[in-house]
């Protein structure tokens, strides 16, 4: 047991405060997992399975239907052809709306930090006040305004909307990013002789790659998960799948689908999920550098 | 022409989409809206105006009204519930633990799904019919009683639970990122006086928290007033109107009932709450970062 | 002769806030110019203004002849060095190097050759393919001066080049700037906080404060005959011992009278015929001496109240009346504290300094 004569490391030892943190630790991650492990065994049942009420069970037998009708069976409504459909229209619009939003935000963050032109404080403000609003107030003037330009509707309309309620956050995080960086980069650059376009694409931008890939990732799973804005200015044909997956589950017609209706859930948090997993550290990234705005 | 304005012209005309977008969109749109506010707008814009009648036409509405009940509760106690249990998580991952990242990363997935997948997988959840109720009934604890998602006094609890389960990730990753960032010595002197862990964390840790803890729940209470997916998902404002939300009230009224003045005066009532809600937050930050002495 | 660089009625202000206020100051070819001062002083604004990366309110800048107040910093003939080296951090050395060149379309192999002699002078030959983060800090630095010497200019300028580097590389590259300095023969302005910098570096310090320059002379000139107050106590370490007291025209001349010392100033040089009143005696720690007594120089009698070794040499702190002045001996001389001194002060190398803080 112990020793009378202390010498050497202090064994170690199991205290009830390091037991009531790990089983503190467990139990929360059993909270947060449950939902998940549910969601999964629920769509690899059968519906007599399901309706034994035995939600945590695991299933007697790998049952993949219920994926495949999610994926090109499904019915909203009346129509059943899956969330195929919306998966390649949130494909159609979140790469796009990423890119550009992106792209513009990395300028306007770098113009606003670096080169400070006229009233760039009062734009940022006008952006920051702009990213805290409801939608609701900008939505059905929006809609107006686009239909006049023949964008409502329309694959082109909604990205265009994402690209202009996206530039708050975007803009943010790459004038956070832009103040950090030593003014004098820019000024010996400018004793080299370069100009506002060419110190971004040349200097400023291949720097920022790290901060790219965090501001992209947290838009694609932002704009992919979006559903106000999709609803109300993607239009019929172009749904995205956040949309299409709540008329899967809530609007349908007869006995609800339980399993078919997780398969539909997961594969719609299947992309972000796999942005999450595989990217685990600068995703967190991301998130912390959006949430500490000030 | 003078060399300032000339270098920079590139830097205006680069900033000049995002003028547009700022004008033209965020003010031109709030601006048109609230003028609809005030006229007797339903289907069509009219402008005929009635000055603040949509405003008492809102708030003599039981519906409205049970709305912003409904987002205040929600939003108190979503808001205290992540960063409450947001802090605990990220005060027990700083105990250098084993297998921390693995339990970050299972704390923080949630905030990477969308609100929709988020009430749709509580719905399940909850179903009385298939559910967790009916599943600690068969192990036969017959009286056991989860129904909240069909319970109109529950309904909106399971809302919380549910954002809970979503947000708290989020208060996690920036309290840790802030313990994170504390000086290693002050721990060291604790340790010294002989301060016991949890008081260190009450008393010296949390304070330093305040300002990310501060920008934690100003972001997810912004959330709180933008509610709407999460509730067309998981309850649609049901049962009755135990879950209805200002967002959602607006919506219902802006696309599905064709009540334009009606939802726009909801909306601008929607955005004088945020500014209520922010207005206070930003003073105490400008009052932080003044100089000193600069009274 | 032309002025390689100057500077005339120079005014930079923020709105109401004025930084530096009708600024002029000549600046001659193969001339180290070094601008010292406290943070704040404007030296920095003042060096950015020369290159044009700060806007001016009024006055004009001149560069070898030419008027480039409304000059983009590229067509100014100047190369630049930054504290922070500010090299770009995705680009390789030899990227870094041939940037400012490539912008200005220069053929390929003028821009090689140039790349070769610069890389050969600073010994970067072999770090021409690295990135900067795969660099030492007196690396960057080499190559930050580096990418102002392949400009082949007239006038470079530095902003604190030496500050972010440790004790003993400063002392290194102060060294290779000087012999640059030397065997390029280019005029070199030169912004520093570092008093050690500025005096070994200069053929003349511009000492400012407030936007204002205090004192534009020669090293020797400045530690020895300081213009001001300020410029006596903001160079020298230990700082300059400042008696208050007053001058008093006597039969047999003037005197300095303070708190029971009366000092004859016939061995001091005025800069015009002295009159009595309020002033400041200030002097060297190295212009007291023990032995100075001996000498028949006026005694401070004082007791001792810490001594620091510093090796060659070692500082000695005694009170005398309420004030603590120092004094700087060999290294050996054995003092302990509390020992009663009585050193003497050679009038002939103190400063005087009238009520308005200027030299008397």
């Amino acid at each position: 047991m112990a020793s009378p004569h202390p010498n050497g490391p202090r064994p170690a030892r199991l205290t009830a405060g390091s037991i009531g943190l790990y089983a503190f630790l467990v139990v929360a991650a059993l909270f947060f997992l449950l939902p998940l492990y549910t969601m999964v065994v629920t769509s690899l049942k059968t519906m007599d399975e399901i309706r034994l009420g035995q939600i945590f069970a695991l299933p007697a037998t790998l049952d993949f239907s219920a994926w495949a009708t999610a994926w090109s069976g499904a019915c909203m409504g009346t129509v059943c052809v899956g969330i195929r459909a919306g998966f390649w229209n949130s494909v159609a619009i979140t790469v796009p709306s990423v890119a550009l939003s992106v792209f513009i935000g990395a300028i306007n963050g770098y113009a606003l930090s670096l080169w400070r032109p006229r009233g760039s404080s009062l734009l940022f403000g006008l952006l920051m006040a702009g990213g805290l609003i409801p939608y609701q107030i900008f939505l059905y003037p929006m809609v107006r305004a686009m239909a006049n330009i023949n964008l409502y509707n329309s694959v082109p309309g909604i990205v265009l909307v994402h690209v202009i309620f996206g530039l708050p956050l975007v803009t943010l995080l790459f004038r956070n990013y832009f103040v950090s960086v030593p003014e004098e980069l820019c000024k010996a650059a400018r004793v080299d002789g370069a100009g506002f376009w060419r110190i971004f694409f040349e200097i400023m931008l291949p720097m920022a790659v790290p901060m790219v890939v965090v501001v992209s990732m947290l838009q694609f799973t932002g704009i992919w998960n979006d559903f106000l804005l999709g609803l109300v200015f993607a239009g019929r044909d172009n749904l995205p799948m956040t949309v299409q997956l709540n008329n899967i589950v809530n609007t349908t017609m007869g006995e609800r689908t339980y399993n078919v209706n997780m398969a539909a859930t997961i594969l719609t948090a299947l992309v972000p999920l796999a942005i999450y997993f595989l990217s685990g550290r600068w995703f967190v990234r991301g998130i912390a550098a959006g949430a500490v705005k000030g | 022409m003078h060399p300032k304005r000339k270098r920079n012209l590139a830097a205006t005309v680069a900033l000049l989409p995002t003028w547009f977008a700022a004008i033209v969109v965020y003010i031109g749109t709030m601006v048109w809206s609230i003028r609809l506010s005030f006229t007797d707008s339903t289907l069509f814009p009219s402008s005929n105006y009635v000055g603040f009648a949509q405003y008492a036409k809102l708030f003599s509405s039981s519906k409205w009204i049970a709305s912003l009940q409904n987002v205040l509760v929600f939003g108190v106690l979503y808001v205290a519930g992540c960063l409450a249990l947001g802090f605990l998580l990220a005060a027990a991952l700083d105990r250098k633990v084993r297998f921390e990242s693995a339990f970050r990363t299972i704390f923080l997935y949630p905030y990477a799904m969308s609100f929709v997948v988020t009430g749709l997988i509580w719905q399940w959840m909850l179903n009385p019919t298939f559910g967790i109720q009916a599943s600690i009934r068969s192990l036969g604890w017959e009286s056991f009683v989860f129904d909240w998602v069909v319970n109109r006094d529950m309904a909106i609890y399971a809302l919380v639970l549910a954002g809970v389960w979503q947000g708290a990730g989020l208060v996690m990753v920036i309290a840790l990122a802030g313990m994170r960032g504390i000086e290693g010595e002050q721990w060291k002197a604790a340790q010294i006086d002989g301060i016991p862990v949890w008081r260190i964390y009450v008393s010296i840790i949390l304070p330093q928290l305040g300002p990310a803890l501060a920008a934690a729940g100003m972001l997810l209470a912004m959330g709180v007033i933008k509610t709407y997916d999460i509730v067309v998902a998981m309850t649609n404002g049901g049962p009755g109107s135990s879950t209805e939300v200002p967002a959602k009230f607006i919506m219902d009224n802006l696309f599905g009932r064709q009540n334009l003045g009606l939802a726009t005066a909801g909306a601008t009532v929607l955005v004088l709450g945020v500014i209520a809600a922010v207005a206070p937050f930003r003073y105490a930050m400008h009052m932080r970062n003044r100089p000193r002495g600069a009274a | 002769m032309q002025s390689a660089v100057s500077v005339k009625d120079l005014k930079i202000a923020y709105g109401d806030h004025t930084v530096i206020e009708k600024l002029s100051i000549d600046i001659a070819p193969r001339e180290f110019l070094v601008l010292l001062g406290p943070s704040g002083c404007g030296k920095s604004t003042l060096l950015n203004a020369i290159a044009g990366l700060q806007d001016i309110t009024s006055g004009e800048v001149w560069i070898s002849g030419k008027n480039v107040t409304w000059e983009e910093p590229k067509d100014r003939g100047i190369g630049m060095v930054f504290q922070s080296y500010a090299l770009y951090p995705r680009m390789t050395v030899r990227k870094n190097l041939s940037f400012g060149l490539r912008v200005a379309g220069l053929p390929k192999a003028e821009i090689e050759a140039r790349i070769g002699r610069t890389a050969a002078l600073l010994q970067l030959d072999k770090l021409l393919d690295r990135r900067p983060a795969e660099l030492s800090g007196g690396q960057r630095q080499r190559v930050a001066i580096g990418r102002a010497l392949v400009r082949q200019v007239d006038v470079f300028l530095f902003d604190e080049p030496l500050s972010n580097l440790d004790a003993k590389l400063r002392n290194e590259l102060r060294v290779e700037i000087k012999k640059l300095h030397q065997s390029l023969g280019n005029t070199m302005i030169y912004v520093t906080h570092d008093q050690v910098e500025a005096l070994t570096l200069a053929d003349r310090i511009a000492i400012m404060k407030d936007g204002v320059i205090q004192q534009l002379a020669s090293p020797s000139e400045i530690y020895h005959r300081p213009a001001s107050l300020f410029v006596a106590g903001f160079i020298g370490a230990p700082a300059m011992n400042f008696i208050e007291g007053s001058i008093e025209l006597k039969d047999d001349g003037p005197a300095f009278v303070s708190k029971g010392l009366n000092v004859d100033l016939a061995g001091y040089a005025f800069q015009a015929p002295p009159r009595g009143g309020p002033a400041t005696l200030g002097f060297r720690p190295e212009h007291i001496a023990l032995d100075g007594a001996a000498k028949g120089l006026p005694t401070l009698i004082g007791r001792v109240s810490v001594v620091e070794p510093m090796g060659a040499d070692a500082v000695v702190w005694f009170d005398w009346a309420d004030r603590s002045l120092s004094l700087r001996v060999m290294g050996d001389v054995a003092l302990q504290p509390n020992e009663d001194i009585a050193p003497g002060l050679d009038i002939a190398k103190a400063s005087l300094f009238g009520a308005d803080g200027l030299r008397l």
